[in-house]
């Protein structure tokens, strides 16, 4: 009987409910992109509304009969749609694909190990995301529509059902959403943490591992660590809109004319907890991608990761300042300024540990061979959007500018680089490199080409051109930008950056085409189609349940790359150092 | 130094290059993941705690403890589930020296410890909502005191429920014969862990 017979098991259990780290990654995976269709969607609506915000559009009106009327956005359906672009982006595309898809697909194939620690609680992990994506998707569908209060969800919006269309069932659903989101989350994070800590093979040493594991392990602690203020935030939440109480609320709440009998609570508790989580969040999803750009600029430039044990170290300070940073968010809440003094100064002070991190990857490409391949131009296109997007962070950590750009579409430019296109590139970054892996074929890469060119492009120029929005005044979630006269030097803006984010957008279908062509289509893929040195290119593409015949023995470090002039040339952290010449002799 | 072939089978390297693969905290993951398991909910309680903080300083007024709760019943609560974690460390050390029958007695009388705090709580609540609080109000001061009272104490009380349905499990897989001590003691790693989190709740709630 072949090995393939032994494994025979019935659909159900090796597609749907299955445990093996790599489905489930997979699984997590085409989440993701399937989420994506609706976020990136929602946000076509948003731009199409700010490029022609008095248009008439019959059209859209008979598609969407819920969000139109009479060929008009509803105002209050706008909100529904920038609420739900961002949380659904945040934590339902980007954590999904960055985190959960490539941390399980990833994790035990980079440390030697032949599952996670605990695959049924993977499963259920992945089995407890899917209700959570349902009851996202589900919340357009009640009446009322779907959360409007913004993806931060501040009370007193989101905690009254009066305050707004969106905050009935939308705003109940999205919490609910939420909480299984955590759970789901928390649940892979234990599996993650657990497993790099006590599942490497033989020889992976902490400082042995390539820097995608040492990232997902920071974000997964970071995790494990922030997720739960926002767990008491939403539990507050949901109790002050359903059981009566004021956590959040204070008295004197006036809604439609009407005093409510709330007292007592405070809404800064609300921002308080939220950013607890909100701002470790940024980095729990952009560490993974600047992890796998190190991995990726490392293999297509052939040359050492410069600086490896620094990059872990800076992760290690990044992960810690996220800690303690959160309040660069609340400078207009009225908060004391000595205390805002204090969040500046640590604010800017994570400049420099992600300088070092940018900095250690252009160093990495010096005298490098680089192969331009998609995955490499998506990994050097992040370099540059770390640059910008960290620019436009010191304007926003710093309280005194903050001041004047805050809640301002510069916010909005800034944001959409560090979690946009840093993570984005690095879940294309991901994808195109570990692709002959995951399916055991190779994907195209002159469509990959083409992909990477209008994405770039696109949200290049309409990121920058929002943050001159920003500074000209134009607030973010304008429904209607020409409302206001003294912004009208920079509103004509908003039409270009529609136009690049429709090509960015149609370029996402050209990668989709991609993606599943080359996954029935595409040319077979050999072991280790790259030449790299890290463990998972020593076993078959795709890989085989348990992932090897025999763990691997580890005896070097992840990058070992050479470019003498002549060759380049590797080795796999799997070859043995050469016996001394007694030995030989 | 050229591409080196992968799997090229020369003599194997000496052991002495091994570096990882022994677990930083000599701990199995069983006992690794409920450990990072307790930090989140020990974080989930810390936020609640840290809430309830905020709130009662941005409150001008906050109700003397001692006129609402009848101290020297919750002083006998906390002993109760204090001694608990005693004979759940009894039992831990009796389940590794496989003297499964006395592990068995010492998890059913830290379950029993656990009943007898959850019915105590339970008088307790019954006593200050038939005395008018409620989660939306309370005669003693500002609203949120009571709403933080129920769900702090209703949280921790549910993981105190949680724990005796779990230590119920293990008492009868000792019974069996089929629990390790391994299970034992994970399972008293929770415990502990619902008993620090009264440690914490029992003087910032009830004292301070």
């Amino acid at each position: 009987m072949s090995a393939e017979a032994v494994h025979a098991e019935s659909f159900i259990r090796r597609y749907l409910f299955s445990t093996d780290h790599k489905t489930i990654g997979k699984q997590y995976l085409l989440t993701a992109f399937f989420m994506g269709l609706f976020a990136v969607g929602w946000s076509i609506l948003i731009r199409i509304q700010l490029a022609w915000p008095h248009a008439n559009l019959p059209l859209l009106s008979r598609l969407f009969p819920g969000l139109y009327q009479d060929g008009v956005l509803l105002p209050e359906r706008y909100l529904s749609l920038v609420t739900m672009h961002g949380t659904v982006m945040v934590f339902f595309v980007i954590s999904f694909a960055l985190v959960s898809g490539f941390g399980n697909f990833i994790i035990p194939l980079h440390i030697g190990a032949r599952d996670m620690a605990y695959p049924v609680l993977n499963m259920l992990s992945y089995w407890t995301a899917v209700p959570a994506c349902i009851l996202m998707i589900a919340s357009f569908f009640v009446p009322d529509g779907a959360a409007a209060a913004g993806w931060t969800a501040y009370p007193p919006l989101s905690a009254l059902p009066q305050a707004v269309p969106g905050s009935g069932w939308g705003q109940t659903l999205w919490l609910l959403g939420m909480a299984l989101f955590i759970a789901s989350f928390t649940m892979g994070s234990l599996n993650f943490v657990t497993t790099i800590l006590n599942l490497r093979t033989k020889g992976m040493s902490m400082f042995r591992m390539p820097l995608t594991v040492w990232t997902l392990f920071i974000s997964s602690v970071l995790g494990i660590l922030a997720f739960p203020a926002l767990t008491a935030a939403a539990i507050m939440l949901l109790l002050d809109r359903h059981g009566g109480t004021s956590f959040f609320l204070p008295s004197g709440l006036v809604v439609g004319g009407q005093v409510l009998e709330h007292s007592g609570g405070t809404p800064l508790l609300f921002q308080h907890l939220f950013w607890f989580l909100g701002h470790p969040e940024v980095y729990i999803l952009v560490l993974p991608a600047i992890g796998i750009a190190f991995d990726v600029v490392a293999v297509f430039g052939r040359r050492p990761v410069f600086g490896y044990r620094t990059s872990i170290w800076a992760l290690l300070v990044i992960g810690v300042l996220s800690m303690i940073v959160w309040g660069h968010h609340m400078f207009t809440s009225g908060m004391n300024p000595y205390l805002g003094e204090y969040f500046s100064v640590a604010t800017v002070a994570i400049t420099v540990p992600f300088a070092v991190l940018g900095m250690n990857l252009i160093a990495s490409l010096w005298r490098a061979e680089i192969r331009l391949h998609p995955a490499m131009l998506f990994a050097l296109a992040m370099i540059a959007a770390i640059g910008l997007g960290g620019l436009g962070g010191l304007w926003l950590g710093t309280a005194s500018s903050d001041m004047y750009l805050h809640d301002s579409y510069f916010v909005v430019g800034h944001f959409h680089f560090m979690i946009g296109v840093v993570t984005a590139f690095g879940i294309f970054a991901g994808t195109y490199y570990w692709f002959p892996k995951m399916f055991g074929r190779m994907i195209d890469q002159r469509l990959g080409k083409i992909h990477f060119w209008a994405t770039s492009v696109g949200v290049f120029f309409a990121f920058i051109a929002m943050h001159f929005l920003g500074l000209g005044g134009v607030l973010r979630r304008t429904y209607d930008p020409t409302a206001y006269e003294y912004t009208a030097s920079v509103t004509w803006l908003n039409l270009p950056i529609s136009i690049a984010l429709f090509l960015a957008a149609a370029a996402q279908v050209v990668f989709l085409v991609n993606f599943f062509w080359s996954m029935f289509r595409g040319q077979k893929a050999e072991a280790n189609p790259w030449e790299a040195a890290t463990l998972e290119w020593t076993t078959p593409s795709p890989a085989p349940h348990l992932n090897w015949r025999e763990l691997p023995s580890v005896f070097r470090g992840p990058y070992e790359y050479r470019t003498d002039g002549r060759a380049a040339g590797y080795r796999s952290q799997v070859v043995p150092d050469e016996p001394p010449a007694e030995v030989r002799a | 130094m050229t591409t080196v072939a992968m799997g090229s089978s020369e003599t194997a390297a000496p052991v002495a290059h091994w570096q990882g693969g022994v677990s930083p905290f000599a701990v199995s993951w069983q006992k690794l993941m409920m450990w990072i398991f307790l930090v989140t909910d020990a974080l989930l309680f810390a936020g609640f705690l840290a809430s309830y903080g905020f709130v009662r300083l941005a409150s001008p007024a906050w109700p003397e403890q001692n006129e609402v709760f009848p101290m020297l019943k919750i002083a006998a609560m906390t002993f109760v589930l204090i001694t608990s974690s005693a004979t759940m460390a009894t039992a831990v050390g009796a389940a590794h020296r496989r003297d499964l029958k006395r592990a068995m007695v010492f998890v059913a009388l830290t379950a029993l410890g656990g009943l007898l705090f959850l019915l105590a709580q339970a008088t307790e609540w019954a006593t200050l909502i038939a005395e008018g609080a409620r989660l939306t109000h309370n005669p003693w001061g500002p609203a949120p005191f009571a709403a933080f009272f129920f769900m702090i104490t209703g949280f921790h009380g549910s993981h105190v429920l949680i724990g005796v349905i779990l230590l119920t499990v293990v008492a009868l897989r000792l019974w069996r014969g089929r629990a390790t001590g391994m299970g034992v003691e994970v399972a008293g790693l929770y415990w502990h862990f619902v008993d620090v989190v009264w440690c914490f709740i029992f003087p910032l709630f009830y004292l301070l």
